[in-house]
């Protein structure tokens, strides 16, 4: 299989505008004669939904929530970037982009990237006319914030809730395309199977998961726009319905993953308490920009943290990054956490925990300005821990939280089944190895309102569409097995429950395709994984039927497909022999512990297609070519 | 800690249902609300016993898909924060917890503790947004807003849309929710073009979605998640008489 990233001839910073261009266009009057399936209803699907149904495509957008509105970008707090250089610090659309790249450990397309840090300033124009209540500072103008990975302030935000402001904008435009008529929305439904008919993406197969009724959708192109796969490993910041089923079904019909070893392991995150912890909460990176992060530099002091004096005490973070400090990106500053708690400094009864500070900033700015900026996120620490931040430090520690892999794209976002568009986290495409803080909202947004609008057009204008029926027998075929898949789930009727096999899942994949991975660890985890598959299938207990709501048959298909995509992300770790951004290989690292990237060999993206159940997928690499951001060590000394 | 759980159960929104009483060992005082009825779960399907649906996603107090009475109180006995959040060191050993859904006429039960909310998804359709066709926005800076009229705004716009005020309201009134839409539109600049039209549409169809009338009790405000306030009701009254005479 040859992979064709498509990416336009010309100067990065014209690729774009360029390809705009070329990219044929729909006629406003036909657009109505298409129609096309969006499944997932956060940023990229939401904002995708309202767009196509304003631009007068007939939309019908599906999602497993109550309503669209609480798809899990609704849950991300601290910012978005984009390169509006307000603060006059040196910002510009060049400088994103290089940071990106940079901070995705030149593991990402150069042109993607560049293309998302162009439209980054679009976003928050787009934004600000929805109303969306951005901080302002006392002027009336934008105010910003720092994140991880810049030395510029370029993260616009709204309190803790820039993700749930961000959505409810996009939910708001597509509010007013379901109310016009434009957009068919079926809320409380669950893409199952995915159609192709003759080589494209023409529809999908979904269960109302009211009634159980599992139904047949055709359209002319579809969108997956479902999100990240971090659930795999059972805990993690994702929501408890976030699931990899949309994307898997779609790599089982021939897309193909691109990096699925690449996954985001968040620095702050609240630690885990005991057996019944169901999932982990994020603390906003944001909360490094006057938080600091500090262990005992003696492995057996056992003082309260407000007892250990200054001497005693190890800014690890500071010590060893003195220019980015406490703001380093986030796979070096989970690695050093891990690395201190490794050597026996971590703090808590758990021992797998560090501070994370806010005394010297509450006594240099005050505990009101503290409040301000935080204090919903104090509160939340607060009400999950018991303990009050403003007087004892956090204890955090890192956690998954962003899966960069996903379906492979191509400039276009389309994946390599012709009519399958692949947005938001759920593609592989823009942050490489490792996603910089506040970018995945930006990316959601950019392909959503700015890329698919020109792309999806693209692609229909060339024509070649027959005209669709329900009837045809790829949809029987896929309904056929969508049933199939429900029956057995239910015949099964073992003695372990869904749960069971999730936490069993996710232990391997936390254990030895977690911060740090080797070798033999990961022959291990493949082999495990399909232990536990194995039986999950002789002996999962999915009590109830179909024909209403069964939470324990929805989470029992995703858990089954979790199963194959742990192996999956094993086996691409086990294939990458460098370490890069969030994929660290422990026989790959430098003498100071930092990771070794080895651009001769592995400078490409990993591509697995499905080969059959019986058979081990097969990887195809994308060559990356670095033509603008020339590949170093990354330092951020 | 050892507790007795009395929870609504209802096969589909057909049937009638009824309390069940549960008891259920070692709790920990750290677990969440939503944690504890996992281990109810748990140990229903080991017995055979259907578990217990209930609405649940992010599990950080953001999303608004849970939703439960908890003796009496919707999201429990604390305030401020949503059913995930609340930890079970806010009870005692040996407690009985009695656990139902909303109880909303628009609202009907669909299973269990899981209510059908879509009555909220058809007012914000009907105006609970500014028309802004992607692409055609000036710069961000153009318009200028005050810093405190932006955190006014903030603080409508903060509401998750859970329905809690309309389950906590003896009418069953979702002025709360409406009136937090409206403000925080009505409150920037953007929002002003549609602010009239917005206002008459969304109570039209909140009165046509079956919901009660605002008899100002207070009720929604105490028991919101997201603390908002009813100041914003009153700012709604202001828009929805302004353009009503217009």
């Amino acid at each position: 299989m040859k992979l064709d990233s498509k990416i336009p001839e010309g100067h990065i910073s014209e690729k774009w505008y360029k390809h705009r261009f070329q990219l044929k266009l729909v006629n406003p009057a036909n657009k109505r004669k298409y129609s096309v399936i969006i499944v997932g209803t956060g940023l990229a699907g939401g904002s995708a939904a309202a767009t196509l149904a304003e631009l007068g495509y007939n939309v019908m957008a599906f999602c497993y929530q109550d309503s669209a509105r609480r798809a899990h970008s609704i849950a991300a707090q601290g910012g978005i970037n984009a390169a509006k250089n307000y603060q006059n610090d040196g910002d510009s659309i060049y400088r994103l982009f290089y940071d990106t790249v940079k901070g995705g450990d030149y593991r990402a397309r150069e042109a993607n990237v560049h293309r998302l840090a162009e439209l980054s300033v679009n976003i928050i124009d787009q934004c600000v006319a929805q109303g969306v209540p951005f901080a302002r500072e006392y002027s009336g103008y934008l105010d910003n914030r720092s994140f991880g990975g810049a030395q510029v302030s370029r993260t616009f935000y709204a309190r803790g809730q820039t993700g749930q402001q961000l959505l409810l904008g996009a939910y708001s435009a597509l509010s007013k395309q379901i109310g016009l008529g434009n957009v068919k929305m079926f809320p409380r439904h669950e893409m199952l199977e995915l159609v192709v008919v003759n080589g494209r993406a023409r529809g999908i197969i979904a269960r109302d998961m009211v009634t159980g009724e599992i139904k047949r959708y055709a359209a002319d192109a579809v969108l997956l726009a479902t999100g990240g796969y971090g659930n795999v490993y059972y805990l993690s910041t994702n929501a408890k319905g976030s699931n990899t089923t949309a994307i898997w079904r779609a790599y089982k019909k021939g897309a193909v993953f691109g990096n699925p070893c690449f996954v985001q392991i968040h620095p702050t995150c609240i630690p885990v308490s005991g057996d019944h912890q169901s999932k982990l909460t994020l603390m906003s990176e944001s909360l490094r920009n006057d938080g600091r992060v500090w262990v005992p530099k003696s492995p057996d002091d056992s003082r309260k943290p407000s007892e250990i004096p200054e001497e005693d005490r190890d800014y690890f973070l500071e010590r060893k990054y003195p220019s980015f400090g406490n703001l380093v990106p986030r796979d070096v500053a989970s690695r050093n956490a891990k690395q201190v708690c490794d050597d026996g400094k971590g703090v808590g009864s758990s021992k797998l925990a560090v501070y994370l500070d806010f005394r010297d900033a509450i006594k240099r700015l005050g505990k009101p300005k503290i409040e301000e900026k935080y204090g919903n996120l104090f509160d939340m620490y607060e009400q999950i821990t018991a303990e009050n931040p403003y007087n004892v430090p956090m204890r955090i520690f890192p956690a998954v939280h962003y899966t960069m892999g996903g379906l492979w794209v191509d400039y276009n976002l389309m994946s390599n089944i012709p009519g399958l568009f692949v947005l938001g986290e759920a593609n592989f495409s823009d942050h490489g190895a490792n996603r910089l803080g506040a970018s995945a909202l930006m990316q959601g947004l950019a392909d959503g309102y700015f890329v698919i609008p020109y792309t999806l057009g693209g692609y229909l204008a060339e024509g070649g569409l027959d005209k669709i029926s329900t009837e045809h027998e790829e949809f029987g075929n896929a309904e056929a097995q969508t049933r199939e898949r429900i029956n057995k789930l239910l015949s099964i009727k073992g003695t372990k429950s869904v749960d069971h096999y999730h936490k069993a899942l996710g232990k391997v994949m936390w254990d030895n395709v977690g911060m740090s991975r080797n070798a033999k660890g990961l022959d291990e985890a493949i082999k495990q994984i399909k232990e536990i598959r194995y039986e999950f299938w002789q002996n999962v207990k999915v009590l109830g039927e179909n024909e209403e709501i069964n939470q324990s048959l929805e989470k029992a298909g995703r858990v089954a497909d979790f199963l194959e995509l742990g192996e999956l992300v094993a086996r691409d770790a086990l294939q990458r022999n460098e370490s890069c951004g969030g994929h660290f290989r422990e026989e790959y690292q430098t003498e100071e512990n930092e990771a070794r990237r080895d651009d001769e060999n592995f400078s490409y993206v990993g591509a697995w297609e499905y080969k059959g159940d019986d058979q081990e997928p097969e990887m195809h690499k994308e060559n990356l070519a670095f033509e603008y951001v020339k590949p170093s060590q990354r330092s951020y000394k | 800690m050892k507790l007795t759980l009395k929870i609504w159960r209802q096969k589909d929104s057909k049937s009638k249902g009824d309390f069940s009483t549960y008891e259920l060992e070692s709790v920990s005082p750290d677990m969440s609300f939503l944690e504890m009825l996992d281990i109810l779960n748990e140990k229903l399907i080991s017995q055979n016993i259907d578990p217990v649906a209930f609405d649940h996603d992010c599990r950080e107090g953001i999303c608004g898909s849970c939703g439960v009475y908890i003796n009496g109180r919707a999201h429990g006995p604390k305030r401020g924060i949503t059913a995930c959040q609340l930890h079970m060191r806010s009870f005692k050993d040996g407690d009985t917890i009695w656990v139902e859904p909303w109880r909303a006429k628009p609202f009907p039960v669909l299973k269990d503790l899981v209510v059908d909310r879509s009555p909220l998804d058809r007012i914000m359709q009907s105006g609970g947004f500014i028309s802004a066709r992607t692409g055609s926005a000036p710069d961000a800076n153009a318009v200028l807003i005050d810093h405190d009229t932006a955190e006014l705004a903030m603080d409508a716009a903060a509401c998750i849309g859970c329905g809690a005020c309309v389950a906590a309201c003896k009418n069953a009134s979702a002025m709360l929710f409406v009136s937090a839409k409206v403000s925080h539109f009505a409150l920037l600049p953007q929002g002003h073009p549609e602010r009239e039209a917005r206002v008459l549409n969304m109570v039209a169809q909140m009165d046509k979605e079956g919901f009660g009338a605002c008899t100002n009790t207070g009720a929604c405000e105490a028991e919101c998640p997201k603390s908002i306030s009813i100041t914003n009701i009153a700012r709604l009254n202001r828009e929805y008489l302004k353009a009503s005479f217009k």
